[in-house]
């Protein structure tokens, strides 16, 4: 199964399970998405809970707030992870400091969906990755899984759970796992222990990262498009890394993470975003903070450079293998 | 020579120093307008969003179809709850200046706005008021007490501490949580009234907005929104001339009413005078019935005048007439709706003294046992550890242990 398969699926299922739960926004209803995410949903549940919006970010996520507090569940889609800052201020100054100033009173259980990252020729609109812009603002939790398994257990976590979630799709994994090597013949997800999906519901917890390859010689973070990027880099120079994907940017799972610096002693951080003032800034500190004293080299970070995401010079941008595996090099020579 | 520039610059029509003068603001005689059936189609209506609905006249009669006819015991209830706003408003603004509290925003001048349109409307349709509609919460039956203990952010704060004075809300009296961002809480109430009618239920939203705030998307949003899923929800537009310092011509007032934004939605738009109790009981009462007949929303361009200063951060008297609301040609809503109650021979001055006494008793009473409960500057305090609840459902690893940091450092 892809990963549109089963992020369709985790609405699927949530639709089925609580009649609270409605889809909306930009072509997500009759259409089913223009990455057809939420294909044959309305058909099935009706246009009364999957419903085309207009093309009004900021009208979508305040319309959501609204039928969260009259105890809806709403799933709002923004087209792309690009288009979202029309919706800002209704995320950060409502959605997510909602329940804060009202001590509880009032909260609203939204999940907005949003496809990010590069790698699909998208030039400056269609390739973002704001991650660290939410991740900067209290109140809302902010993940991205990193393949179909983790896509439906996180999205229906996310759905099921009472704070608001950014949940943030890499595009370029909707169809198969991408190593970042783009003249690569492409490789489904079937071909990948992760594509195999279960039918039923189950859930990936908010704020758990994973440890998708265990190893002791440098530990390298990451999520989205680039936890298989890094395992690729990794492969490539015959490293033993441990490779954690972050999968909840807020909460995060620090304890991991410092679980396996404090026992490799190195660290690589990756993410396609750029990197000043980036997350991997975030993830720098607060392992700098309490690692210390068990590290043996400089923590390094390959991120997206800070830049607009340029059309013509996709693949020079984006922090591929190649980029990686200096970064790796580096962090391994230095003592 | 250099042409000399095209660019229009709204100015307001007197600054201070300056006669005032309201002869920009189109009147109609009270009883003048006609009153549409409330399923009415929004195009065929739109004269309503220019001219103005008005039932008490300069007799202190209540004239025409828009008269709601309400009992003599509802309009005394109207006289109460606006005189009680008002005089809890002028205590409010003493306790402000004797450094209690640390800020305020008084709806004098406009309380008809908020007190008429709530009653007219059903205890279960859901409210998301702005920052000026204090009136509501007083119907809906907030507790005095309970707005001051938020005021003063003490241990009784039903924000516990985490907002700027007047930011209520009230569960039980379904008034959405009010927001220091303007304009949000439109768009969320057509979500609301959206969730309404997805569930299937009869309840509506009514909403308010400044004219100022009006500028900002979140205000074509909801038209939009409310016209495109002909949501069931009163969208009030106070126009109380002045946002701060910057006249409505600003917000796009000067070329039409902003009532006249409705039927451009395609939704009902209707200009009211704000300062007639029964014209916005009666407009409030007409846009109910169409919503919940499922013929949509309604926009209510409330005209007011703000005859306070913005807030207690605020002077007026920097950028506008000093007698400009003495002037103002459609009076104030509590004279107004008394002189018809006294006209009817259901009121008089005694009665309305006795009532303000009785009224500044309570305020004076519900004071004391806010201020025993806390302070700004003398008694109880809230718990810091407070500070660190309610950002999530629960406290994730990250807040707990900033909390034992803030713990360990007091040391």
């Amino acid at each position: 199964m892809n990963m549109i398969q089963a992020l369709n699926g985790a609405m699927d299922l949530c639709l089925a399970r609580d009649p609270a739960v409605v889809l909306l926004g930009e072509d997500v209803g009759y259409f089913g998405g223009v990455f057809r995410v939420t294909d044959g949903l309305q058909r099935k549940y009706g246009e009364h809970r999957v419903l085309d919006t207009p093309i009004a970010e900021g009208g979508i996520i305040a319309a959501a707030i609204g039928m969260a507090v009259n105890g809806l569940r709403p799933v709002a889609e923004i087209q792309f992870a690009d288009y979202i800052y029309p919706g800002i201020d209704q995320i950060v100054s409502e959605l997510a400091r909602l329940r804060y100033r009202t001590a509880g009173a009032f909260y609203a259980p939204v999940t907005i969906r949003t496809p990010c990252g590069g790698g699909i020729r998208g030039g400056q609109t269609h390739s973002q990755s704001p991650e660290a812009i939410f991740a900067h603002v209290c109140g809302i939790k902010v993940v991205m899984p990193s393949n179909p398994y983790d896509a439906k257990g996180l999205l229906i976590a996310a759905i099921e759970d009472d704070d608001p979630v950014l949940f943030l799709e890499p595009k370029r994994l909707y169809n198969g796992p991408f190593d970042g090597n783009p003249n690569k013949p492409a490789v489904p997800w079937s071909t990948h222990p992760k594509g195999k999906v279960p039918d039923g519901h189950y859930r990936v917890p908010i704020g758990k990262a994973e440890i998708v390859r265990q190893g002791t010689a440098v530990t390298i973070i990451a999520y989205g498009t680039m936890v298989h990027v890094v395992e690729a880099a990794a492969r490539g120079l015959g490293l033993d890394a441990e490779i954690i994907d972050v999968r909840s940017i807020v909460p995060l799972d620090v304890e991991t993470l410092c679980q396996s610096v404090a026992k490799t002693g190195r660290c690589l951080i990756a993410h396609e975003a750029t990197r000043f003032a980036g997350f991997g800034a975030e993830l720098m500190a607060t392992i700098q903070e309490r690692c210390f004293w068990q590290l043996e080299a400089p923590i390094q970070r390959v991120c997206g450079y800070d830049t607009p995401y340029p059309h013509a010079f996709e693949w020079e941008y984006f922090p591929g293998p190649a980029r990686v595996a200096q970064a790796l090099t580096a962090v391994m020579e230095s003592t | 020579m250099p042409r000399p520039s095209r660019l229009h610059v709204p100015r307001p029509p007197a600054r201070p120093g300056e006669a005032p003068d309201f002869s920009y603001l189109r009147l109609s005689p009270a009883g003048a307008v006609a009153r549409p059936d409330v399923g009415a189609p929004a195009a065929d209506i739109e004269e309503l969003s220019i001219d103005l609905v008005r039932v008490l006249d300069d007799e202190h009669r209540a004239l025409g179809p828009w008269n709601p006819r309400l009992d003599v015991a509802e309009l005394q209830v109207g006289l109460r709850h606006m005189l009680l706003t008002r005089l809890f408003d002028d205590r409010m603004l003493k306790t402000q200046r004797q450094g209690k509290i640390s800020f305020y925003m008084k709806s004098t001048g406009e309380e008809a706005v908020a007190v008429a349109a709530c009653m007219a409307l059903r205890p279960t349709d859901m409210l998301f008021p702005a920052y000026r509609q204090q009136g509501a919460f007083l119907v809906r039956g907030s507790p005095l007490v309970d707005l001051m203990c938020q005021l003063l952010s003490n241990t009784r704060d039903m924000c516990k501490g985490r907002q700027l004075p007047v930011m209520y809300h009230s569960v039980p009296g379904r008034l959405f949580s009010i927001s220091g961002n303007l304009a949000t809480q439109f768009p969320q109430a057509v979500g609301w009234a959206m969730a309404a009618a997805i569930k299937g239920t009869d309840d509506l939203a009514a909403t308010w907005i400044g004219e100022g705030a009006s500028a900002e998307a979140d205000f074509h949003h909801a038209l939009l929104f409310a016209s495109v899923y002909r949501a069931p929800v009163i969208l009030n537009l106070v126009n109380n001339q002045w946002a701060i310092s910057t006249f409505q011509g600003f917000a796009g007032g000067e070329q039409r009413s902003f009532a006249a934004r409705g039927p451009g939605y395609g939704i009902a738009g209707i200009r009211v005078d704000g300062n007639d109790f029964l014209a916005v009981y009666a407009a409030t009462e007409w846009a109910a019935e169409r919503a919940r007949k499922g013929a949509g929303a309604t926009l209510i361009e409330l005209v007011t005048y703000r005859a306070a200063a913005h807030s207690t951060s605020d002077d007026p008297s920097r950028y506008r007439p000093k007698d400009d609301y003495e002037r103002w040609p459609l009076g104030d809503p509590i004279e107004r709706l008394k002189s018809h109650l006294i006209a009817l021979g259901e009121w008089s001055e005694e009665r309305h003294a006795a009532l303000i006494a009785e009224l500044d008793e309570q305020v004076t009473a519900s004071w004391k046992e806010a201020a025993s409960y806390g302070t700004l500057t003398e008694g109880p305090r809230l718990d810091r550890d407070l500070m660190f609840e309610d950002v999530f459902k629960d406290l994730p690893p990250h807040l707990l242990e900033q909390r034992d940091q803030m713990r360990r450092g007091r040391g």
